[in-house]
């Protein structure tokens, strides 16, 4: 990354593939850099401040919230974004177990909620309910109530474990 | 304005050291770790640096190791991740893994570092009264000046106002060791469990005798004072009596150590009474594990 402050070139590898993003300011956010810059909006605003999750994506396997990342720290890192959950444009079992669940009702925290459930489930194959509220405790959602959310991930938990029942 | 600020993101230690030493402007720049509380007054424009200098590329400071003495050393930009998940630090001070999974939720946990929550001097910060209470020590650099280190205890000397000269930056925190056989002991009171700032938190380390008598007992609390504050009064009336015996009377004087403040979070009056009813349950609850 070059140091001038109208415009650095950052590289990073967003869901599986190389980008680079020029004459970017290196403090803007990378919330910012993913919507506007590259056309990647799944990832969704929601305070701006850190409180909500909504914007949380992986970055080197980890859930931050995009919002208090600035871009020149993603510079060589790897991204993944809710789009790069889909598997060769069907949705992933995480994804289509939600729907089963009925995990979303707005859908505004959904993307985040996604992103913090598969770093979840990469480092953990079955989550106890109280793991999963542990790791969802930085998204809120002021819709579901989150009981059809936790049922999602232990579904899909289940289904990644290749077909136990889930419960 | 994030797209205004200047950033310098130096390789190492040394090239961030000749950067506070001879700063663009001559004005110390606002250093950046996990962004975690910079990110928010940079967005929000009511913290206008003329700079910022990241330091998340000076892989030298991320870690734990021990000394020749026995005490832990903790790079400061180690994350809370990296410290609820170290056995090093689980076994030579299980407070502090406890204070760090307090800390908002996975995300803030991944990116925010212990040198941060020290930096940024706020009352509340979660792992401060920990630092108090096992008795810690912070270790700075500078390009002119090498190392230099500062007692925890004295480190805050106001309201925000750390110990951090203009061309220093923090690069580990030292931990005491606890004492055989210590109990430690952490609470944070918030509005919920996760991604809530505190109206108080306690830290707590203390051993009994064979008698079952306390023998050492530090106390330290968050939130109810202009810094982290050591509980001296709480500490003398619980030090050598039987745990039920004392417990309430270091309630009673842990009310008088602390002056806490009406804020949005919380009140003076519910502070003051939690901060003693956690002393009281604490000291109460020695002896008997």
């Amino acid at each position: 990354m070059r140091n001038n402050p109208g415009g650095a070139t950052v590289r990073f590898v967003l869901n599986g593939q190389d980008v680079t993003v020029d004459q970017v300011p290196p403090m803007e956010r990378l919330l910012d850099t993913l919507r506007e810059r590259l056309g990647v909006t799944g990832t969704k605003e929601g305070c701006g401040e850190g409180e909500c999750g909504a914007c949380t994506v992986l970055v080197d396997g980890e859930p931050v919230v995009a919002c208090l990342v600035p871009v020149c720290q993603a510079d060589g890192a790897e991204v993944l974004t809710v789009e790069g959950l889909a598997e060769g444009g069907r949705l992933s079992a995480l994804q289509s177990e939600f729907v089963v669940a009925g995990g979303a009702q707005c859908g505004i925290c959904t993307p985040g909620i996604l992103v913090s459930a598969r770093a979840l489930l990469d480092r953990n194959a079955k989550p106890t309910r109280d793991e999963i509220r542990e790791a969802l405790a930085g998204n809120l959602c002021r819709c579901t109530g989150y009981q059809k959310v936790i049922d999602g991930v232990q579904r899909a938990a289940a289904a990644e474990r290749g077909g136990e029942s889930a419960g | 304005m994030l797209a205004d600020i200047s950033v310098q993101r130096p390789a190492d230690l040394a090239e961030a050291l000749a950067v506070l030493a001879d700063p663009p402007g001559g004005e110390r720049p606002a250093v950046l770790a996990g962004g975690t509380d910079l990110m928010v007054v940079l967005s929000s424009g009511s913290f206008r640096p003329s700079s910022v200098l990241s330091i998340d590329r000076l892989s030298e400071l991320r870690g734990v190791s021990r000394l020749p003495d026995g005490r832990l050393e903790i790079g400061a930009l180690t994350t809370y991740r990296q410290l609820i998940r170290s056995p090093e630090v689980a076994a030579a001070s299980p407070f502090l893994v406890e204070a760090s999974r307090t800390v908002g939720a996975a995300q803030i946990q991944a990116r925010g570092t212990l040198g941060g929550n020290v930096a940024n001097a706020s009352p509340a910060g979660d792992t401060l009264p920990v630092l108090l209470a096992q008795g810690a020590e912070v270790v700075l650099a500078s390009r002119d000046g090498g190392r230099r280190l500062s007692r925890f205890e004295t480190f805050y000397a106001g309201y925000r106002q750390a110990d951090i000269r203009p061309d220093e930056l923090i690069v580990a925190v030292r931990l005491d060791v606890l004492p055989d056989g210590a109990a430690t002991w952490f609470r944070k009171v918030g509005t919920r469990l996760a991604q809530a700032i505190s109206k108080v938190v306690l830290a707590g380390v203390a051993t009994t005798d064979a008698a079952g008598r306390i023998d050492v007992v530090r106390l330290a609390a968050g939130s109810v004072a202009p810094t982290p504050v050591r509980l001296s009064g709480a500490e003398a009336a619980a030090a050598g009596g039987s745990p039920a015996d004392v417990a309430a009377a270091a309630g009673i004087a842990a009310r008088a150590d602390v002056t806490p403040i009406d804020d949005v979070r919380s009140d003076a009056t519910y502070r003051r009474e939690v901060t003693g009813r956690l002393v009281e349950r604490f000291v109460g609850s020695l002896g008997s594990a």
